[in-house]
């Protein structure tokens, strides 16, 4: 009795711990936006690299692509490129931006204490 | 370490070369030495899950312990970032988070191969991924996936400019989530080779080369770390990044 007694405080803790871990209660977004802070700043650095780079690649291969098929060589290179380094800024935005955008989420934000 | 050519540069690219393995036959089918490790990842990953939960002891041995603790880390990661319906692409995410991380760490060991090191082989695995993606928002959302594309609240006018944006951010995943792996592993086994090439070039130098060498061979030790570091974080972010596209796709924005 004793014992469970030295648990009992313990106990609302472990079943929203276990309520948590089921999925059944609302948590933070994504282990993913710890991590973000985390790394050091060449893991940032690569990181932007990387999503600014693979956006502009894409839209570089498209506007190719499409020049190529319809014969009309710069005219849709040159519009796709200034896409592509929007959509590459776009992902550095969405990787690093916190995620207050959507309502459900600040809620669960507010929630939790930090 | 062989690439140091009698010459004196650093072959540092040489140890991404394909080779074919298992002798003749393996020659004849273009069986390299890349998809041996896949197989040796495929078949260190059975043993440690089926070896490991073999003996089901109540208290679990350190094998069943490792088993158990990569299966509910890599349960919450789903549960957590998908949410509820994680559960049902658990299966996939742990296939594609232990064939990531073995094939990591398998390549840290000298004589082996890390074959997350070509760009074909982490391309192949982000288009499962994305395809899967795409088809799983397809298949819950029907036609009302492609709404993914249209940002909220902006004026309609916008549109056909932010709509392309949309897309390109979307499609620039495939580029970004392989190169991000593949550049990870091979800057680092260019760095150990590069360190490497030191060692022995600083060390024929005679007795001024003494110091540098064991420099260098120390600088070697503590990337071996870092690198150790780099294969289990790559692998991580490898699948937790396929769970947050599973969310997008599963609840749109």
């Amino acid at each position: 009795m004793d014992k469970d007694k030295g648990r009992q405080p313990s106990f609302e803790e472990r079943l929203r711990v276990a309520r948590e871990r089921q999925g059944l209660e609302p948590r933070r977004p994504a282990p993913g936006d710890q991590s973000d802070q985390e790394p050091s700043a060449l893991g940032i650095g690569l990181r932007v690299a990387v999503e600014l780079v693979s956006a502009l690649v894409v839209a570089c291969a498209i506007g190719w692509g499409v020049d190529r098929l319809l014969g009309t060589r710069p005219i849709f290179l040159i519009v796709f490129i200034p896409l592509g380094g929007a959509a590459g800024i776009l992902n550095v935005w969405r990787t690093f931006a916190p995620r207050p955008e959507k309502p459900g989420k600040t809620a669960r934000n507010d929630r939790m204490p930090p | 370490m062989t690439a140091v050519a009698a010459s004196g540069s650093i072959d540092a690219l040489s140890q991404f070369e394909l080779h074919p393995a298992l002798g003749e036959a393996g020659a004849t089918v273009h069986f390299a030495q890349s998809n041996l490790m896949m197989i040796a990842a495929m078949v260190l990953t059975l043993l440690l899950l089926w070896g490991g939960m073999r003996p089901r002891a109540m208290v679990p041995g350190r094998l069943q312990a490792a088993a158990e603790m990569l299966y509910e880390f890599t349960y919450n990661m789903c549960v957590e970032t998908i949410g509820p319906e994680g559960r049902r692409f658990f299966p996939f995410i742990f296939t594609l988070f232990l064939f990531i991380l073995l094939g990591n760490l398998i390549g840290v060991f000298p004589y082996f191969f890390t074959f997350t090191s070509h760009i074909s082989v982490t391309l192949a695995l982000t288009l499962v991924v994305i395809i899967m993606v795409t088809l799983v928002g397809l298949w819950i959302h029907k036609l009302h996936f492609f709404s993914y594309f249209v940002p909220q609240g902006v004026p309609k006018a916008l549109l056909p400019l932010l709509v392309p944006i949309e897309v390109l951010s979307y499609v620039s995943r495939i580029i970004s989530l392989s190169v991000r792996l593949f550049a990870n592993m091979m800057a680092g086994h260019v760095m150990l080779e590069v360190f490497g090439a030191f060692v022995v070039m600083l060390g024929a130098a005679g007795l001024i080369g003494i110091v540098p060498a064991a420099f260098a061979l120390g600088v070697n030790v503590a990337l071996i770390g870092f690198e150790i570091l780099v294969a289990v974080l790559q692998a991580y972010v490898f699948a937790i990044l396929s769970c947050i596209y599973l969310h997008d796709a599963v609840h749109l924005h």
